[in-house]
């Protein structure tokens, strides 16, 4: 166990330097002039762009700007969007809202996935399975660009099931639907997961250990075979983050959710770069951090894992 | 195209040079792309999607026969006016013909799909091979390299390199998705192959070529490669419909295809604001956008089953 922690540590490591530098570099490499980009038409005067050059780290060799730059992550400080707010005041406004949505976004699908997956799997084959099977081929393939404005025009605009918008402070009701939008994004992987592990752990010795000494069938699959599924499930909430920030960044875009993907969809139309770099940034950590966590949390929660 | 008909390939039943014993077809030996064709000749899901993808490509490339109208005519006299025999799902915003845009919209997705997955396609073999062929520090430094690209979440990472690559407005934007979609998106495709280099490298027939003479690129292109091709072929044909749908995401947010070319991610963007007012401009790019999708994923998928019948 000590072991693998510590490779997967040093590995979360090496992952977290590597994809900081990729997108650094991305989002760097080849700019022609930045500071005559800030002037726009007019010249810049020698004695401010030499200032603005040596704030700006300007002059420093690609590496050491990457250490600035990382520098900067690290303290919290992501810099100035254009339209001059400082972009940790926009976070610390932006993230409960996301959180929010991604919480009940994650509690929905946890609920309809576990129990659709169960059920389909100690039913494999019959009429259930094949349709949640159906379902989840498509609910796989349908894009957030397609999902999102559709679910805002049915539910929203025609039914009026919903509001079709949230507002700046959006409560419960309001996120309602945007979460199960966002919720469709993760749960057919998960119901596949599930039932792929009950099917699976329903085979094993120890259910049949457990039916042979007489336990109802109910406690059987309640408590044998649900907590032993439910781990490979776990696992998923590391891929699944990745999905939902990728949806969260278009269904609160479609439905003007003031969080983290609406600022990033405003910054990415706007064209406002140091937004962009900024939000982008603090996404990929936060991805790269929790996929460690899930990760560690999985050698705990199944002490079968393994490295080597 | 080389994607689409290189599946169609994988599943002729290449047994065909198989003896057929003289006394009646019941005990055919048959090999394991045989079985996988008996199992998709029977699943409808499988002949579903074939037909699908096969209209959408027919679409990309001959859009003529769909449509006779020009879907870059607009006048915005006919702003927002319903279906009609001319046009049947209406006029959009700028009052151009809904139906045609959505026709010729195919071609656009459809090319970028492709070219894209056939760069991550490239990427993947490559890296998957070497990885899995020559093992140890080569295996290790690529399994690495495969944990940074996994560790940054596709569409964060192409809204920032799309950006990068497209920041001249006169760029139609086209080049940029592709590039973008295909090296950021080769890491399942070279998992898949390392792990069937890996099992394809024991084979005895290896272990014959190689005492025959064969040298590292002939065992790995020529042998190893055609056995250990079938599930990346299937990984490859689901990465073509997740390419085309982030590409309409890409191009929704406004990093990917520039405002005049014509596609569904435009069209759903420029018609998303107005659906209180008329809803079949954002419905029908979104209905065609969503079956190419779903055919290319339910086509991959079929065939995985049929070549994996553990997964069942």
């Amino acid at each position: 166990m000590f072991r693998y922690f510590v490779r997967r540590v040093l590995q979360g490591v090496l992952t977290f330097f590597g994809a900081t530098f990729i997108v650094y570099a991305l989002m760097f490499a080849n700019q022609d002039d930045p500071l005559q980009a800030l002037a726009g038409e007019r010249p810049l005067p020698e004695n401010v762009r030499q200032a603005l050059t040596e704030r700006y780290h300007l002059d420093d060799p690609f590496i050491l700007q990457y250490g600035h730059y990382m520098r900067g992550l690290l303290t919290g400080d992501f810099g100035i969007s254009l339209t001059n707010r400082p972009i940790s005041e926009m976070m610390a406004q932006a993230w409960p809202v996301t959180i929010r949505l991604a919480v009940f976004a994650i509690i929905i699908s946890a609920l309809v996935a576990v129990t659709a997956g169960i059920v389909s799997g100690i039913r494999r084959g019959g009429i259930f399975d094949t349709t949640t099977l159906v379902i989840t081929l498509i609910l796989l393939s349908l894009p957030i660009v397609v999902l999102a404005p559709l679910a805002q025009l049915l539910f929203g605009v025609q039914l009026k099931w919903f509001p079709a918008t949230a507002g700046a402070e959006p409560g419960f009701y309001q996120l309602m639907l945007p979460a199960m939008v966002l919720s469709c994004l993760v749960i057919a992987t998960q119901i596949r997961v599930t039932r792929a592990s009950v099917a699976e752990n329903l085979r094993s010795d120890y259910v049949r250990t457990a039916r042979a000494k007489g336990l109802a069938n109910r406690r059987v699959i309640g408590v044998h075979v649900l907590r032993n599924s439910l781990i490979p499930v776990v696992t998923l909430i590391g891929v699944d983050l990745g999905n939902l920030m990728a949806g969260a960044i278009v269904t609160e875009g479609v439905f003007n959710i003031p969080g983290v993907g609406f600022n990033l969809f405003r910054g990415i139309r706007t064209e406002d770069g140091p937004l962009v770099v900024g939000f982008v940034s603090v996404l990929v950590i936060v991805f790269l951090v929790v996929n460690l966590v899930v990760d560690l949390l999985y050698a705990v929660l199944d002490p079968r894992i393994r490295y080597e | 195209m080389s994607n689409i008909e290189s599946v169609t390939q994988a599943e002729v039943p290449t047994a065909a040079g198989v003896p057929v014993s003289p006394d009646g077809g019941s005990e055919k030996p048959r090999s394991l792309t045989g079985d996988a064709w008996e199992d998709l000749r029977r699943n409808w899901i499988f002949w579903a999607a074939a037909v699908l993808v096969l209209l959408v490509v027919v679409m990309a490339f001959f859009p003529g026969l769909f449509t006779s109208a020009d879907p870059k005519a607009c006048a915005l006299s006919r702003q927002h006016q319903g279906p009609s025999g001319s046009a049947f799902f209406g006029y959009n915003f700028q009052g151009c013909d809904v139906y045609a845009r959505t026709i010729y919209g195919a071609r656009n997705s459809v090319l970028i799909g492709l070219f894209a997955t056939i760069i991550a396609g490239v990427i993947g073999l490559l890296v998957g091979m070497a990885a899995g062929y020559f093992g140890g520090w080569v295996d290790s430094l690529l399994a690495r390299g495969v944990d940074i690209v996994l560790g940054i979440p596709t569409l964060l990472a192409a809204i920032v390199l799309a950006r990068r690559l497209s920041a001249d407005p006169q760029d139609s934007g086209f080049w940029a998705v592709v590039f973008t979609l295909g090296v950021l998106t080769w890491t399942t495709g070279a998992r898949i192959m390392r792990s069937s280099v890996i099992s394809a490298k024991s084979q005895d027939y290896v272990a014959a070529a190689r005492m025959l003479g064969a040298g590292s690129g002939r065992l790995m292109f020529r042998h190893i490669l055609p056995n250990a091709a079938a599930p990346f072929v299937v990984v490859l044909t689901i990465l073509l419909g997740v390419n085309i749908s982030t590409e309409a995401t890409l191009t929704f947010l406004g990093v990917g295809l520039k405002g005049d070319e014509i596609s569904w991610g435009v069209d759903i963007s420029t018609a998303a604001p107005y659906v209180r007012e008329t809803a079949t401009p954002l419905v029908w790019p979104s209905v065609f956008l969503a079956m190419t999708v779903l055919a290319f994923i339910m086509l991959g998928d079929a065939i995985r089953d049929a070549f994996d019948p553990r997964l069942r």
